[in-house]
């Protein structure tokens, strides 16, 4: 009897000591948070994808809240949520917020392994930024996709995959949220984030070659020769401009009809989302 | 035996055109000028197409300080500016010579006569630096840094000796062998012409036990120069890089970057460098020709070639035996630095020290296995580095993290990679790490 | 022509693998096998082909099974190597059951839970002889007697260590010291020739498997800290050579404590963990628990490896001592 008082009052002093301590300890090192933070950080996404610039959701609530100390919430923007979380975070903070339109990731390359030959082998750890130090990667072309995927391990929500036939990486548009991480990861700026469009349809010049005409075609049937017919055909809107050989079609003047892609010789203007020209009859130049 | 106190290797030499003469190159039929050929600002050109040029006519004048002009080494007439796909593998702006006849332009010395620095004691050292300057000479070692810039201290710091640099330690080069071999007294001139540059009264020349011919002839001829040293140097790589060169010679670390080695009073420059020195300032010849070792094991008639400035790799191929089958690699330099190529379409650049190719066997990486922690990498790094540390971690994009490890003193010299016995692609991981940490430094410094 | 290859430089190698390390060590231990067998015969043959067998059983099971990658690494002699050191710290009569477990316990805990090869915190083939110790401490504590009947195997008769002679205080009773030097005394059968291990250290050191660092700090540690124990009372303590020469110091100093995976990176570190290893070494033997301490010793500073590579960090090139710096 005697051994089981001692133990049960042996335990107990522990108990109370320790839980003394622990209250201390608690109320000595309390971390003192706003309170609006862990409201914000709620109404995130909470993908800690690092899109918005800060390190993870708690710390885009954390800038949230001070820029808003500030009194304007004006270039914080979570890209995953887009404007719909956005407005609510500005609601809870009260404040106001512009509404952005929705963008998409787009690979602006087409150098398919059929259009842009392998001349050489690449050996060595896969990823782009470490083929771009060995100067033109595996292909000629020193502008074009380097099939590393870089992308593909950047994205946070499964949005790209790498086509093995193609070596180029695709964008699944129903989860891609611009959050921009792809965009970082590609070394040769090839990926873009453009406006989605209604339906999702929109025009892209899939090629990001600014080499002159003959160059660019020797090392990829599909590339951007800057012939500058598509800015020709597009006089009405001016929608597409020509800079160092290459075209770029401007998505918020771009009107969808499709003449660009129907002039093109090269193929190089895709249209997403849209059915497939009827008449794919071009004219193809001799270079 | 002297040598650099830190890390090193030992790579299997494979000097398989030691000792051979230098063979001259035929003139190519069109010769290509890369506006990219040194550090620094690229050259501006002063020629238009369809200019007539002489060997030696200046085609581009440097673009800045850090720059340096490119002189035709040819004679006949510009085709055309354009882009080309250089040694470095990317696509520059470039003179295309259409070559006709070989004229030079006159007031080049092409006589074969030694013209000592007695010959000339009006030469001041301004004098010096500006023939230099205008000869367009870069460190020919592989570097290209121009020349001018390193023999003009910046405010502050003072030079105490000039090291020239005969070490050779990449394997398979043999371009300043030969060159010792065969001109020691003009590379002996040259560097004088460098220390009068820089005001001091000590030169050291700096050669690996592994040419003991070059030693013993340079020793011989350097009697009459009492200011300059040879030192044999213990073999071990990256002897030849600059700073492990200045440790070995007068046992002096150059502290991690910015620093250079001004910091510690010492000039650095090759002895293909010290050869052009003389060539400028003595015969007026700007720099339009170097040494190049094109070897391979495959190659049946490997060697060293003096080459005209512009002249596509493939010729040079051509004239050594021609490109063999079962070519599986070709490498512009030295295995341990030099950089893979995509095709011999590639103009030799006042950089290109060596031509090698690997057959399909040798090309081949194995595939890495997972470290073992054996710290060899550790051993052999010549900086003092951690390198299976830097290369997992930039692997992981932890760039705060290698910074703090000093990434930014990595010389890409590959004793890493060389001797990881897992065959772990060290370097690749390190170069992506610095690169980034570089850009990451040079942002910061813009912000403020 | 054929496609070309493109990569980033170094384009050449030094031709060092692991398996040449892995092997290499091996080779090291083959003077202390054939001592094994000379002084324990059937019994050392049949522990140590089990350990041997087992340990790379599971490891290809594993690898192809558990983790499902390609088993062809188990060539690698990394396994190889964890079943000799195994079977080196096992007594010549343990029944086979035991081994076994043992080299589960060392392949499957102490190595491929953590991811393989390179990724273990501690030495796998300790964490086998340490799980066994502290699981079958009797059968782990019989000694075979040296050289007596060499085709005994379970029934072999046992005698005491000299390190259990030690912590009996039985301090006349120990053998002489060319008899622990050649190995003719009791003992775990690949600790007990000294002589055989010193010689394949040398080895690996001439073959540049291993540096001096380890097992040089971890001898003099012993050597020194024995020593002074000794000179204060000679009665209660042995004499700093009898205590380099027995037990699994030897064994330990130059093939554990080595091993690349558990041990520190840096020169430096290596020494810090040497001494440190050869500082708990002392401390257990004299005042532990167990008469022998070096597997502890071992494993413990295991687990410091990682620290004292975060603290001890290569000199780096051109770096300035601070006093000297003040001192400019």
């Amino acid at each position: 009897m005697n051994v089981i008082l001692i133990a049960v009052i042996v335990l107990a002093a522990i108990g109370l000591v320790a839980s003394a301590v622990l209250y201390l300890v608690s109320k000595r090192f309390a971390v003192r948070e706003d309170p609006r933070i862990a409201q914000v950080a709620a109404l995130l996404p909470q993908a800690n994808c690092g899109g918005c610039g800060y390190p993870g959701c708690q710390g885009f609530a954390t800038a949230c809240v001070k820029a808003a100390d500030k009194g304007s919430l004006e270039g914080y923007l979570c890209p995953v949520g887009g404007g719909e979380v956005m407005t609510k975070v500005a609601d809870a903070l009260g404040m106001t917020v512009e509404q952005t339109a929705p963008r998409l990731a787009v690979v602006r390359c087409n150098g398919t392994c059929e259009n842009r030959p392998r001349l050489a082998e690449y050996d060595g750890r896969r990823s782009c930024h470490i083929v771009q130090m060995t100067g033109m990667g595996e292909t000629g072309c020193p502008w074009g996709c380097l099939g590393c995927g870089d992308c593909v391990a950047a994205c946070q929500f499964g949005a790209l995959r790498m086509n093995e036939e193609t070596g180029l990486p695709e964008v699944d548009e129903s989860l891609c949220t611009a959050c921009g991480a792809c965009q970082k990861a590609c070394p040769r700026g090839i990926i873009e984030l453009r406006l989605a469009g209604p339906k999702g349809r929109r025009m892209v010049v899939l090629c990001n070659n600014k080499d002159k005409g003959a160059v660019a075609n020797k090392v990829c049937k599909a590339s951007c020769i800057g012939c500058g017919k598509c800015v020709k055909v597009c006089d009405k809107f001016e929608a597409i401009t020509l800079d160092k050989n290459l075209a770029y079609i401007d998505a918020s003047k771009c009107r969808l009809c499709r003449k660009c892609e129907q002039e093109c010789p090269r193929h190089v203007i895709h249209a997403f989302n849209l059915p497939p020209l009827k008449n794919k009859e071009t004219n193809l130049i001799k270079i | 035996m002297k040598t650099f106190r830190i890390g090193g290797v030992h790579p299997q030499e494979n000097k398989l055109t030691a000792g051979q003469p230098i063979r001259q190159a035929a003139l190519p039929k069109q010769a290509v000028f890369s506006l990219f050929q040194h550090i620094g600002a690229p050259a501006v050109p002063v020629v238009k197409r369809g200019d007539e040029v002489k060997v030696g006519t200046l085609l581009a004048e440097a673009g800045g300080f850090v720059s340096a002009p490119v002189h035709s080494s040819v004679s006949g007439k510009v085709s055309k500016i354009d882009a080309v796909i250089d040694a470095s593998g990317t696509r520059r702006q470039a003179i295309f010579v259409d070559v006709e006849g070989d004229e030079w332009e006159p007031e080049i010395d092409r006589t074969p006569d030694l013209v000592t620095l007695d010959r000339h004691p009006e030469l001041d050292a301004k004098t010096i630096v500006e023939k230099i300057k205008k000869a367009g000479i870069v460190g020919m070692g592989g570097a290209t840094f121009p020349c001018h810039v390193k023999l003009s201290p910046p405010p502050g710091s003072k030079a105490e000796c000039v090291i020239i640099n005969g070490v050779e330690c990449e394997p398979y080069l043999t371009a300043d062998h030969s060159l010792m071999l065969e001109h020691a007294e003009e590379i002996l001139v040259g560097v004088s012409l460098i220390m009068k540059a820089v005001g001091v009264s000590r030169g050291y020349i700096g050669i690996e036990t592994n040419k003991p011919d070059a030693i013993a002839l340079l020793t011989e001829k350097a009697q009459m120069y009492k200011d300059i040293e040879i030192v044999p140097l213990k073999m071990k790589y990256p002897q030849g890089g600059e700073k492990q060169l200045v440790d070995a010679i007068i046992g002096r670390q150059v502290p991690a970057p910015p620093a250079i080695p001004i910091s510690v009073g010492a000039v650095v420059q090759n002895v293909g460098t010290a050869f052009a020195i003389y060539q400028a300032v003595m015969k007026n010849k700007p720099l339009i020709e170097r040494v190049i070792t094109v070897t391979g094991k495959s190659l049946t008639k490997p060697g060293n070639l003096l080459a005209r400035l512009g002249t596509p790799f493939s010729q040079l191929i051509e004239e050594c035996g021609g490109l063999p089958e079962d070519t599986g690699k070709i490498i512009g330099g030295g295995p341990m630095m030099g950089k893979a190529l995509l095709s011999l379409d590639v103009p030799m650049t006042k950089g290109s020290s060596g031509l090698l190719l690997m057959n399909n066997k040798e090309a081949k990486r194995t595939a890495p296995q997972p470290c073992i922690r054996c710290a060899k990498c550790v051993s052999a790094c010549p900086m003092g580095l951690e390198p299976y540390l830097l290369a997992t971690l930039s692997s992981m994009a932890e760039w705060e993290k290698v910074e703090r490890l000093d990434v930014t003193s990595c010389i890409e010299c590959g004793s890493c990679h060389f001797t990881c016995p897992s065959h772990r692609p060290l370097l690749d991981n390190i170069r992506l790490g610095k690169t980034t940490v570089m850009g990451i430094i040079r942002s910061r410094a813009q912000k403020k | 022509m054929n496609r070309l290859t493109i990569s980033l430089s170094p384009h050449v190698h030094g031709g060092d693998s692991v398996a040449r390390n892995m092997y290499g060590v091996c080779i090291a231990l083959v003077p202390a096998l054939v001592a094994s067998l000379v002084f324990f015969g059937l019994g050392a043959a049949i522990v140590l082909v089990t350990s041997v067998v087992s340990c790379v059983f599971f490891e290809w099971a594993i690898t192809k099974f558990l983790l499902k990658r390609d088993a062809r690494s188990v060539l690698d002699g990394s396994a190889l190597l964890t079943g000799l050191l195994l079977g080196f710290n096992l007594p010549s009569n343990l029944p086979v059951w035991i081994i076994i477990i043992g080299a589960l316990v060392a392949i499957g805990i102490g190595k491929m839970t953590f991811g393989g090869l390179g990724q273990n915190p501690f030495n796998p083939a300790l964490v086998g002889r340490v799980f066994l110790l502290i699981s079958f401490p009797v059968q782990m504590t019989s000694w075979p007697i040296p050289g007596e009947n060499l085709t005994a195997y379970l029934d072999a008769t046992t005698g005491a260590t000299p390190l259990a002679l030690i912590a009996q205080g039985n301090l006349d009773a120990l053998p002489k010291m060319s008899d622990l030097l050649l190995g003719s005394t009791g003992g775990s059968l690949g600790e007990v020739s000294a002589i055989c291990l010193i010689v394949g250290c040398l080895f690996m050191i001439w073959r540049k498997i291993i540096t001096w660092h380890i097992p040089v700090s971890i001898l003099a540690t012993v050597f020194v800290l024995s020593g002074l124990l000794w000179l204060t009372n000679p009665q209660t303590y042995v004499n700093p050579v009898t205590s380099l020469l027995t037990g699994g110091l030897m064994l330990g100093a130059c093939f554990m404590a080595t091993d690349y995976v558990t041990s520190p990176m840096t020169h430096k570190g290596q020494v810090i963990y040497g001494i440190c290893i050869g500082l708990l070494t002392v401390v257990i033997r004299c005042w532990g628990a167990y008469p022998e301490g070096m597997s502890f010793a071992i494993l413990i500073m295991n687990a410091f490896t990682p620290l004292i590579n975060t603290y001890c960090k290569p000199k780096r090139f051109g770096e300035v001592p601070q006093g000297k710096e003040a001192k400019k």
